[in-house]
């Protein structure tokens, strides 16, 4: 399974590490919808952690698309909110 | 609601089905595609200079407002030491203002650092992932059967495009991070300009502060040169040494002190 940090390039997991992804991505799903940033930052930071540390990078110059993408350890509450919403954030093809 | 990972994965795939369905020919988007992450890459070296001109402002500015530290401090000493305590007093509270300028300025510039750091490694990545795109690319045109080409156009355009998305934000946050040091730095040269914050760059560097402070010494020295005068005189007419140079009188402060 490929994984993508954006802004940082993406890792491969082996599928016997979903769950664990799963369970952070659920508690980062449930802090966004509540709007809690607090909650929301640590639970980004440990989803992201997990996939380095569960991961191995991919080349520089692979070129293969990601079952999962995650934003970066920088990008606040109210921005990927926006990157949900809409695809302002996403450069058109 | 499916998780959040799994949702933004899905928006590049999203916009990637949307253009090939657009595409009379999947292979058109292959090239508009390249053509697109062509002129990202401009973007990219453009926003990079942007930054990196930002930062050296920034960098000239602390030079300047350490110097002007430096020479408010000199200036608050020679004030204590011709007992103008009011001049030193006056001197360090400017001294103040500037180094809290310096503490701010230098946050910023490490942050920005750390931005312009993060955009020069991601436009590498881009470059690379770019080299590889457009190798894919000709290799897929060469061997096209529509059959296939939907599934393999899909996935190299969705990789590119993910990384695109990656260098989308990290200019978007460096641009943010470029204004708002711009808008800060325009401030503080308009403090400079007012003399609000001591510019020691100015030529000479003579203010108000050191009006006075020469005033004072000048003072000083003329009461030495009279009682040398004296001395000699009345040591009758031997080698008289050379009179200690009193500083030449000064108009007062060329710039208004605006404390």
């Amino acid at each position: 399974m490929i994984v993508r940090i954006l802004g940082e390039g993406q890792y491969t997991l082996a599928d016997e590490h979903l769950r664990e992804l799963n369970a952070l991505d659920s508690r980062l799903k449930d802090a966004v919808d509540a709007g809690d940033e607090s909650e929301f930052t640590a639970t980004l930071r440990a989803l992201l952690a997990a996939v380095r540390r569960l991961g191995t990078p991919l080349p520089a110059d692979a070129l293969t698309t990601s079952e999962l993408v995650l934003p970066d350890e920088d990008m606040s509450l109210a921005q990927v909110s926006a990157l949900l919403g809409d695809e302002g954030l996403i450069p058109g093809l | 609601m499916t998780s959040i990972m799994r949702r933004i994965a899905d928006l590049f795939r999203l916009k990637v089905g949307k253009a090939l369905d657009r595409a009379e020919d999947p292979r058109e988007v292959l090239d508009y595609s390249y053509e697109k992450q062509l002129d990202l890459v401009q973007k990219v070296r453009r926003g990079l200079a942007d930054v990196a001109t930002s930062r050296k402002r920034i960098e000239l500015q602390l030079t300047q407002l350490t110097q002007s530290s430096t020479k408010l401090e000199d200036q608050a000493r020679q004030a204590l030491a011709t007992g103008r305590e009011d001049l030193a007093r006056e001197a360090l509270s400017r001294r103040a203002a500037v180094t809290s300028q310096i503490t701010d300025l230098q946050a910023q510039q490490v942050s920005l650092q750390a931005e312009e750091e993060k955009l020069t490694l991601a436009s590498q990545r881009l470059q690379e992932k770019v080299d590889a795109f457009r190798t894919r690319k000709e290799t897929i045109k060469a061997s096209y059967t529509a059959a296939e080409a939907q599934t393999r156009i899909s996935e190299a355009v969705t990789g590119i495009s993910e990384e695109m998305g990656d260098i989308g934000t990290a200019m978007q946050r460096a641009q943010d991070k470029t204004e708002q040091l711009q808008d800060r730095a325009g401030a503080l040269d308009e403090l400079m300009a007012s003399g609000a914050l001591e510019d020691a760059t100015l030529p000479a560097g003579r203010d108000d502060i050191q009006a006075q402070l020469d005033a004072a010494s000048e003072g000083h020295d003329i009461e030495a040169d009279l009682a040398r005068m004296k001395a000699q005189l009345s040591a009758g007419p031997a080698d008289a040494p050379a009179l200690g140079t009193g500083r030449p009188a000064t108009a007062p402060g060329e710039r208004p002190a605006t404390s």
